[in-house]
């Protein structure tokens, strides 16, 4: 009811506001601020209750397990903890213990593999995609728009149907390659220590080539035509105006795609455990998911607490670029 | 957000269509073709009869709907549970995203900055870090193998998602609007509901239809957060298929067919949201 006053004093006219706001410098009574004041005071508590339950969500669902994933790491947390209610203070113990197991230099190894693979894969094959449907051709909005089938799709459906098509005995893949005589017998693409990751990885390249290719496709529609037709005029086209006037346009999205890329790739969790589930012999084992399988297939809470707290160290790193180029792009 | 995507759109239908420019079309099928195999095999083997797992023909010239019998039959429950926590938690998302992203865009609230900040850093969280911490706590609140657990657990993605899509169409919403409802009489809750909410339709569908998408396709907290099959969803039920060593898999793909449903749906019907989803998360 306040907040209604407040708003029909200002709309009754600059004039009268100012004036009356000079009037009451000299004679405003001992109520009259107070009373402003908690006004003001009110309409903003208003205006917070708008924001509260997401704070409180984000709290909840966010900084809670953040700040609980820190303690669980410090404790020796384990299946008995649920019956006992203790979780002994062990220091870095757990740290130690995940710090120095052979496993973590492979998933750490893997990880970065899996990584750098995936963001090369879907970005390369992306910016490609994006820049052939730059030509205008017919149905070229329809065929764009289905091409990003493979990025809607749940993770765990993806990685079902992949897991059929590479198949060793009866894949799609291996009876095509057959087919056509380029192999005799079928390849182990999941079941061999050598070739699993790189097949992980190829899994996971198709599912982000729609995103890579939505984003930069949108990134190559801000850069003007006419800097095309100038840079033609001065001889610029084909490679050189990719080079010259593309690339360094397109720069404050890219860093964006790729620092997302980056981010999202580190915890990918969902495809492997349904293409290999880390196998076969810790040959796809990332860090995600090895701490997935130190918490809830050994039981042991801290060390996969542990082992999580090192993914988001990795995975901040990347955020304060991420940070830094999404400011640049709301900036422009 | 909404003007940078609606342009090139507009660029690209305008063009006439040139009778050479099909030699492209052509190309860009064939690239079509290629990137969508996987989804094509999908539905041709979960068209196959049972028992031919070793030679499954590239076409299915004789359809057989048995795998989807098998698929409704063992996995029915688990679509409707999918669907019943997917819903739950658009309703919740929407509820909880749509006045945190009207006070962000409209209010000039002080710590706005603070909790944009805190929903750019929550997208950077792994999400085995939430579920190591969730676990323990739902064990304790009694939260394991529930609906209302895992529709909490699944906003986790939607929320902040739709913070940021709704903020940035209510940024570009002209302030008289809502001034000269509020010169009217009306309250803060009143132009919010009657004024806001109906104008930023198209950006609370797009929200809505993303945050089903995430929540139907979630597949981490449905793995850690329930241990028995009183509330399975979908993906667990595909995930357990493919453990064990598969011999059917007309049924499991005529399952992924299924779950992939909301999917195609999005990608059919709701065509113009989703650029405005896929760009919105991401650069702004």
């Amino acid at each position: 009811m306040s907040l209604t006053t407040d708003l029909s004093q200002t709309a009754a006219g600059p004039a009268t506001a100012k004036g009356a706001r000079k009037h009451s410098r000299d004679s405003r009574t001992a109520s009259q601020v107070p009373r402003r004041r908690s006004r003001q005071r009110r309409e903003r508590l208003f205006q917070w209750l708008f924001l509260v339950p997401a704070v409180v969500y984000m709290a909840l669902f966010f900084g809670y397990p953040v700040v609980k994933n820190v303690v669980m790491s410090f404790q020796d947390y384990t299946t008995s903890t649920f019956f006992t209610g203790e979780a002994p203070w062990v220091g870095l113990a757990n740290y130690v213990t995940v710090l120095s197991s052979s496993l973590f230099s492979t998933s750490l190894l893997n990880t970065a593999l899996f990584t750098l693979g995936s963001i090369l894969g879907q970005f390369v094959i992306g910016l490609a995609l994006a820049i052939f449907f730059q030509r205008k051709f017919p149905l070229n909005g329809i065929l764009r728009s289905l091409l990003l089938l493979p990025w809607l799709l749940p993770l765990i459906v993806s990685s079902a149907v992949w897991r059929w098509i590479l198949d060793k005995d009866s894949g799609a893949l291996n009876r095509f390659l057959g087919d056509l005589g380029i192999i005799d017998t079928g390849i182990p693409w999941l079941t061999s220590t050598s070739l699993a990751l790189i097949a992980v990885v190829g899994v996971n390249i198709w599912i982000g080539i729609p995103f890579n290719l939505t984003i930069l496709y949108g990134g190559l529609q801000e850069i003007p035509d006419e800097l095309y037709e100038a840079g033609s005029l001065d001889g610029a086209t084909g490679w050189r105006a990719f080079r010259h006037i593309t690339w360094p346009m397109l720069r404050p999205v890219v860093s964006v795609v790729l620092v997302l890329g980056v981010v999202y790739t580190l915890k990918v969790l969902d495809i492997i455990l349904g293409l290999t589930n880390g196998g076969p012999a810790n040959s796809t084992q990332t860090i995600a998911t090895q701490s997935y399988a130190l918490s809830f297939h050994e039981f042991k809470f801290g060390e996969g607490a542990a082992l999580g707290n090192v993914l988001v160290i990795i995975s901040l790193v990347f955020a304060v670029f991420y940070l830094r180029a999404s400011r640049r792009a709301v900036d422009e | 957000m909404t003007t940078q995507l609606k342009a090139p759109v507009r660029r690209n239908t305008a063009a006439v269509p040139n009778r050479k420019n099909w030699g492209y079309t052509a190309l860009a099928i064939f690239f079509l073709a290629v990137m969508l195999f996987p989804v094509y095999w999908m539905v041709n083997a979960s068209l196959q009869p049972n028992g031919t797992t070793l030679e499954t023909s590239w076409l299915p010239l004789k359809p057989d709907f048995t795998g989807y019998a098998t698929a409704i039959n063992e996995q029915g429950g688990n679509l409707v549970t999918s669907l019943i926590i997917s819903l739950g938690s658009v309703a919740l998302s929407l509820a909880i995203a749509a006045p945190a992203a009207y006070a962000l865009a409209y209010f000039k609230v002080r710590g706005a900055g603070v909790v944009l900040f805190a929903i750019l850093i929550s997208q950077m969280i792994p999400g085995i870090v939430v579920a190591n911490a969730l676990y323990t706590a739902y064990n304790d609140l009694g939260l394991l193998n529930s609906v209302p657990g895992l529709i909490l657990a699944d906003s986790a993605h939607g929320i902040p998602f739709a913070i940021l899509i709704i903020r940035a169409f209510m940024n570009g919403m002209p302030a008289s609007v809502i001034e000269a409802a509020r010169v009217d009489g009306a309250g803060h809750v009143r132009a919010f509901w009657s004024i806001v909410l109906p104008l930023s339709r198209n950006s609370l569908i797009t929200a809505g239809l993303f945050t089903f998408l995430f929540a139907w396709s979630d597949f981490l907290f449905a793995l850690t957060l329930t241990t028995t099959e009183a509330v399975r969803p979908v993906t667990l039920g595909i995930f357990q298929y493919i453990g064990a060593y598969v011999n059917d898999w007309s049924s499991v793909m005529a399952t992924a067919v299924l779950a992939s449903i909301p999917a195609i749906v999005l990608l059919v019907a709701a065509q113009k949201y989703i650029a405005a989803g896929t760009t919105g998360g991401a650069v702004k």
